[in-house]
């Protein structure tokens, strides 16, 4: 899973596989982190519960 | 399933079952679970849920008296190359988890206990039948304890078995030669417990690349065959039969093939 | 008792009526998780399974929950990515339903394996060769996103959304819900095709074994389109069972009958792609291994050829015939009646892509192995169905999952009860 594992190869399979992973996670992490940050903003920042609008 | 630089001294450990020398006494079985700690059961009837890494086939030709014709057929892991022999046998390809390892340096499918889950996928792949599952803990005869070999560690509940061509043998061989100061192992260094258990010598075992073990030449004989051919597994065993009806039933064919 | 957290405007049974109704639910879902207790602590022995029949029913259990949990991502995909707009009042239940398979295939699996606590291994030492190391991760991962499209539904709860936070949280989820609808289809696209793959690359199997693309079988493309095709079909199949329990209607004809046409056209696709890669089976792939068609059909006491024309006539091209019909979908009887073959269809077809594969000899000197299971692997199989009759009764009751009810209600506004 992690390239410090021994079974880890630098190899094609090893790259397109995990990289799709990778991706998505990141994707999904990052989705979340902005997600939650916007909403300190908004609430706490801006201050509104409709602070979106 | 880590990718080994192929190399021209490799070694590719199988086995020649002359199926017109075995008589079926079952040695080779008792071997096998008494060397590799196999545990079993008070009732051991039930063989979809007991341990045999080798188990013994009883198959006719399924003709009546007095056509009739037996044959006992030894079958332990194939330890399959898999297509063109690249070590994808059916097994190890299919781990979720690497439990299951094709050496490229002995051609050995190795079982890793302490790495294996229990998924059963390996079990599900192979069409030999050759994985066993330890549907329970093992538990031994009181003192059994005693008797087991310090060399193969028993394994738990939930983790998928199978015959390992007695590799800690060869283990011990190699740590041998390599205090003698040999980089190389001779033909009877190591050999499979059922292979020196077999009192009628139906089992040979050796290095199917060198051309100075018994096997060499034995594979080729024209009576050779190997289960299942047709599915491209590879196997390293190798079977011997003079008679037809038991060289057909290695493979399946269809029902206009000659 | 809990009206204040029922959502003003919408009538729901009293809090004894749904107490007796979680309670009677709460009774099988105990019941199954006994069963599961008992395979954790005295191990796998609890089962009918055996070294012929390594993968059973949980397995069959699991690709068909996926399957038919594959509504999710494809309404997903069509809402946010093609913008199939109406589909905005069944997408909330289509990702309660999917959130309810797939969290309850991952139960599944951690009662299948034989040494759950070693279950992090299959991502910590992943063989990226496998195809169930693939179904792993993409399942995991597709749980996380079905969580993050569960969560905005939840914010919607009438006391929850009056927390200035949440409410601004469920907004921002919203705002970009199409980023994860397409994380998640990328991410089914590949788990619902190597759930497929898990059979079809079973080279020493010829009843599984499929040739394909690359490293794919052609079982890996036609289970993602199996299940995209099918899983809508439970959906509406779920729908219109919610709405005979509540008594209400919940979706718009309109929705329905645009979900089933979608779900029609990619069943009758996907079936003339099975039927092709039926008759390449029986005609190049099997006779190469020396088998026969009927070598897999006959000798046995239960899989005759008739499993295979329930799974292509019966549950593949009549349902889609239905479905891609105005008037058989249109038809209250023939759009349930699609919906149930549909779902039947895709079951049968994860089941004899395991069951069948396991029961039927590939060395000529072995039979055909039966199995039936143990009443712990039946209650622990059951256990999800009562699991997820919970999580649709309490979200039905205490969220907003139906946009429409109010609309085609309005009798039953204010009740308040």
């Amino acid at each position: 899973m992690f390239p410090f594992c021994f079974e880890w190869i630098w190899d094609m399979s090893h790259i397109v596989f995990m990289g799709g992973l990778w991706f998505a996670l990141i994707i999904i992490g990052l989705g979340m982190t902005y997600c939650i940050g916007r909403t300190f903003y908004d609430t706490y920042i801006f201050k509104g519960k409709d602070g979106h609008n | 399933m880590k990718e080994e630089k192929s190399d021209k001294s490799a070694k590719k450990f199988g086995m020649v079952i002359d199926l017109d020398k075995c008589t079926g006494c079952g040695s080779c079985m008792v071997a096998c679970m008494a060397e590799n700690n196999v545990p079993f059961k008070e009732d051991e009837s039930k063989k979809l849920v007991s341990i045999t890494w080798m188990r013994v086939y009883r198959l006719t030709n399924g003709k009546s008296f007095p056509d009739t014709e037996i044959c006992y057929l030894p079958k332990p892991c194939q330890h399959c190359g898999g297509k063109g022999e690249h070590g994808h046998s059916p097994c190890v390809s299919v781990c979720p988890a690497t439990a299951t390892d094709y050496n490229k340096e002995t051609g050995i499918v190795s079982q890793i206990y302490t790495r294996c889950f229990g998924c059963r996928y390996c079990m599900a792949a192979c069409p030999y039948h050759a994985r066993y599952f330890n549907w329970w803990d093992p538990v031994w005869p009181k003192g059994m304890e005693e008797y087991l070999s310090p060399n193969v560690s028993v394994r738990m509940r939930g983790v998928v078995e199978k015959c390992s061509f007695c590799f800690h043998r060869y283990q011990l061989a190699k740590d041998k030669a390599y205090y003698e100061g040999r980089s190389d192992i001779g033909e009877n260094e190591y050999q499979t417990a059922c292979a020196q258990a077999c009192p009628a010598g139906a089992i040979t075992f050796g290095d199917l690349n060198d051309s100075g073990h018994a096997v060499y030449e034995l594979k080729k004989n024209k009576n050779a065959f190997r289960l299942l051919e047709r599915l491209q597994t590879n196997p390293k065993i190798y079977y011997l039969s003079s008679r037809q009806w038991i060289r057909r039933a290695g493979d399946n064919y269809l029902k206009n093939e000659k | 008792m809990d009206s204040k957290i029922i959502s003003g405007e919408l009538k729901r049974c009293s809090t004894w009526q749904f107490a007796l109704w979680i309670s009677a639910a709460g009774a099988v879902l105990l019941w199954g998780v006994y069963a599961m207790l008992l395979c954790w602590f005295k191990g796998l022995n609890q089962t009918n399974m055996n070294d012929s029949y390594g993968f059973a029913l949980w397995i069959w259990a699991d690709l068909a929950i996926i399957a038919l949990g594959g509504g999710a991502f494809f309404t997903g995909f069509l809402r946010y990515i093609i913008g199939k707009d109406e589909l905005k009042n069944i997408v909330n239940y289509a990702v309660i339903i999917g959130f309810i398979c797939y969290s309850s295939a991952l139960i599944i699996l951690g009662i299948d394996v034989g040494q759950p606590i070693r279950g992090w291994f299959i991502f910590w030492h992943a063989n990226v060769h496998s195809m169930l190391t693939e179904v792993a991760f993409c399942l995991t991962c597709y749980l996380f996103v079905l969580i993050i499209e569960y969560i905005p539904i939840i914010l919607e709860n009438r006391r929850i959304d009056n927390i200035p936070f949440f409410h601004n949280l469920g907004h921002n989820m919203h705002s970009i819900m199409a980023v994860f609808a397409a994380t998640g289809v990328f991410l089914s696209f590949f788990h619902q095709g190597s759930l497929g793959g898990v059979s079809g690359v079973l080279f020493g199997r010829p009843f599984a074994y499929r040739e394909g693309v690359l490293i794919w079988p052609w079982t890996f493309f036609l289970f993602t389109w199996s299940a995209a095709a099918c899983g809508p079909c439970f959906t509406i199949l779920i729908t219109k069972i919610t709405e005979k329990i509540t008594g209400k209607r919940l979706v718009k004809d309109n929705v329905i009958e645009l979900l089933a046409k979608i779900s029609g056209w990619m069943i009758g696709t996907y079936i003339i792609a099975k039927i092709i890669d039926t008759v390449y089976w029986i005609k190049v792939t099997l006779p190469a291994t020396g088998f026969g068609l009927m070598d897999f059909y006959s000798n046995n006491p239960f899989y005759g050829i008739w499993i295979l024309v329930l799974e292509i006539v019966i549950c593949g091209i009549l349902p889609a015939l239905i479905l891609i019909s105005e008037k058989g979908r249109k038809n209250r009887y023939g759009l349930i009646i699609a919906a149930i073959l549909a779902v039947l269809g895709v079951c049968i077809n994860r089941w004899v892509l395991v069951l069948q594969v396991m029961a039927a000899p590939v060395l000529t000197f072995e039979t055909w192995q039966m199995y039936f299971p143990s009443w712990q692997e039946i209650a622990t199989t059951i256990l999800p169905l009562a699991y997820g009759i919970i999580i649709i009764s309490f979200s039905y009751r205490y969220l907003p999952v139906f946009p429409q009810e109010k609309e085609l209600n309005p009798w039953t506004i204010n009740g308040g009860k």
